[in-house]
């Protein structure tokens, strides 16, 4: 398994309601995406756990454009991954984050 | 061991009439001058339907037989090499059968009956699970084997290289077959040695009243298992 | 005429074998009345899968917690069938074990397993069999206090395994088609056995073997249900209202059970296929039997059953 953290820079804040929402389940090319207050108000502290090797450099990308397109100010993240591809990654972020604000209306 | 020769240890020579009939023990011996039923299975026994059920009745016709008098204590003898593997025998409901065993040495239980199980030769998985496991104690014999399936098969049904395997055994004593692990996690709750006197072990075994299923907090005192206890607290809201 | 059909609702089928353990749980109990008991961001992971160096999932593959169906309280446990095969581990077990000890104490009008593994964590192997073990005391209690225990088996895992046998400790097992219960699965016998025991790749007759119209014909399985969230949900919610008093079993139920599974030895003793047991329970055309719609097949069943005479 590689793990890394990341702190990344948040637009806005996190609407915070629902939390913690966990979304997807750790099996073969899927993940758990596990979404907490962070203890930053103006970024969010991401971990990642994956079963694959080297894919560092596109965990970021996908964790960043995941920070552009929504607020996540004062967001924690927690991944566990067992070999999802980016598009997978970044479906599973957007309904973690879809269930959250759905909640909270 | 032969059983004849385990029986007469277990009991002493005069002090029993367990026989063997293929795969299955039963009789009666007296410890400490009390009477128990003894029932179980032998010689590596791959439990079947037919094999389940005569166990069900053995248990059954205790429960039965001491209705409104002293309830005997029931002696279990486990040796099993699991369960029977064959279609047939998953056809038929062959996990009914084992839950159906479970249910009786429960109902013994209820009625009052002290249950111990002493492992024999080989105790896995299945077959382990449906009769020996259930009892209040459970003892093993020195030389005994529990595991959940043998290396060898656990590669072929895994695809996992048995050299992989073994190497995990060595490093992982919740993995690794072995009655000490068993021991260290709780389940058994001693292993005899040859030199202990077994038949004063069994008595001391059964002079204790049933009581709650305590193996977690055994594996959290003797470090074999460290969360089973503390998380069915926490979720017990304890 | 358009007005009509924009009027119409459509009522979208969703499938319980498709969805995610969370997924179930939310699609049976009453909206938003659920709460998890340590919920994942507690963090009660596997010590043995990370020793592995194999990933882990926040909750061990197993959500459990309290919740209301038609207005009922209930206890849940909905295995995770891809996580894993929905095994038992150290953690997973001692979760499901925690669950049906509170039940003991709080006395829900029920508590439902929502069973989809395989069995024992092979990783974990003793902690796994003996966590199944405490399992199987742990129903035996909660029954033993009045409380029904269900079991759902709907995933693609089935219950095999240890599952397979806590499956039938309880009250009431309720099946869709797709659903297996058995003990040990069709490669294991296969692997050891050889492929004339049991062709592990046909699909057909694994499930003429293990799948719930056959245990429903058996009597294995108590109900066989549509591969369909609100299905499970409107036969547990019958079963509720019910209110089936349990206070774990007499000897006169014991012996009466003795006697079905003995007869049931004797009836099927040279049968290998589903088929044969379907004939033997009275379905005109046993081949037919994997087409027939649940409603049909319990239909059919019901009317065989009460043609035959009372033993």
């Amino acid at each position: 398994m590689e793990s890394f953290e990341l702190i990344l820079p948040a637009r806005g804040p996190f609407p915070v309601a629902a939390l913690p929402t966990l979304r997807g389940v750790v099996a073969s090319g899927n993940l758990e995406v596990l979404l907490e207050p962070g203890q930053t108000p103006d970024a969010c502290a991401i971990t990642v756990n994956t079963s694959a090797q080297g894919f560092r450099t596109i965990w970021e990308a996908v964790l960043q454009d995941f920070a552009e397109r929504h607020p996540v100010g004062g967001l924690r993240l927690s991944i566990n991954d067992a070999g999802a591809t980016p598009a997978v990654v970044s479906l599973r972020l957007d309904q973690a984050f879809d269930a959250c604000r759905s909640a909270q209306s | 061991m032969s059983a004849q020769i385990v029986f007469d240890r277990l009991f002493g020579s005069s002090h029993h009439q367990v026989t063997v009939d293929g795969h299955y023990v039963q009789g009666k011996a007296k410890v400490g001058g009390t009477e128990v039923v003894v029932i179980g299975t032998w010689d590596k026994a791959a439990v079947d339907g037919a094999l389940a059920l005569r166990i069900a009745d053995a248990i059954l016709t205790v429960v039965t037989e001491d209705e409104g008098r002293n309830k005997r204590p029931i002696v279990f003898i486990a040796d099993t090499q699991g369960q029977a593997l064959s279609r047939h025998e998953e056809l038929l409901g062959l996990n009914g059968y084992f839950a159906h065993i479970a249910r009786c040495v429960d109902l013994a239980r209820r009625q009052g009956h002290r249950t111990v199980t002493v492992v024999h030769g080989e105790a896995v998985s299945g077959g382990f699970l449906s009769f020996g496991l259930l009892a209040d104690h459970v003892f093993a014999l020195p030389e005994a084997q529990v595991r959940v399936m043998d290396l060898r098969a656990m590669a072929r049904v895994t695809k996992i290289p048995l050299e992989k395997l073994e190497t995990l055994a060595k490093e992982s004593p919740v993995f690794a077959p072995g009655a000490e692990n068993y021991w260290r996690m709780g389940a058994l709750e001693a292993i005899w040695s040859e030199t202990d006197a077994w038949p004063r072990c069994l008595q001391e075994a059964l002079s204790e009243a049933a009581g709650n299923d305590v193996r977690a907090e055994r594996g959290l005192q003797r470090g074999g298992r460290l969360l089973a206890a503390t998380v069915a607290e926490r979720i017990g809201g304890a | 005429m358009s007005g009509a059909i924009m009027n119409k609702t459509i009522k979208r089928r969703i499938s319980y074998y498709e969805a995610e353990a969370r997924q179930r749980v939310a699609g049976l109990v009453d909206e938003g009345s659920f709460t998890e008991f340590c919920p994942p961001d507690q963090r009660l992971t596997s010590p043995h899968l990370a020793r592995l160096d194999a990933p882990l999932a926040f909750d061990d593959g197993v959500v459990v917690g309290r919740a209301r169906l038609g207005g009922k309280p209930v206890f849940i446990a909905a295995q995770e069938g891809q996580f894993n095969g929905g095994s038992v581990g150290e953690v997973h077990g001692a979760k499901i074990r925690g669950l049906l000890l509170r039940a003991v104490q709080e006395k829900p009008a029920a508590v439902l397993l929502l069973v989809d593994s395989g069995g024992v964590r092979l990783h974990e192997a003793n902690a796994g069999l003996i966590a199944i073990s405490e399992i199987m005391r742990a129903v035996l209690a909660v029954r033993a206090v009045g409380v029904p225990v269900y079991a759902l088996v709907g995933g693609s895992c089935g219950a095999f395994g240890g599952m397979g046998i806590v499956t039938r400790l309880c009250d009431r097992v309720l099946m869709s088609e797709e659903g297996r219960l058995g003990l040990s699965g069709p490669e294991v016998i296969e692997t050891v056995k050889g492929v004339d025991e049991f062709d592990s790749r046909d699909r057909a007759l694994v499930w003429r073997v293990t799948g719930g119209k056959e245990r429903c014909a058996l009597g294995e399985a108590d109900r066989l249900v549509d591969d369909d969230m609100a299905a499970f949900r409107e036969a547990v919610a019958a079963l509720l209202l019910q209110s089936v008093a349990v206070s774990g079993e007499s000897l006169a139920d014991l012996r009466a059970a003795q006697a079905r599974l003995s007869a049931r030895a004797e009836q099927f003793a040279e049968a290998r296929d589903g088929l044969e047991i379907w004939r033997a329970r009275g379905f005109a055309e046993p081949k037919g039997v994997p087409m027939l719609t649940a409603d049909e097949f319990n239909r059919q069943l019901s009317a065989k059953a009460q043609e035959e005479v009372p033993a």
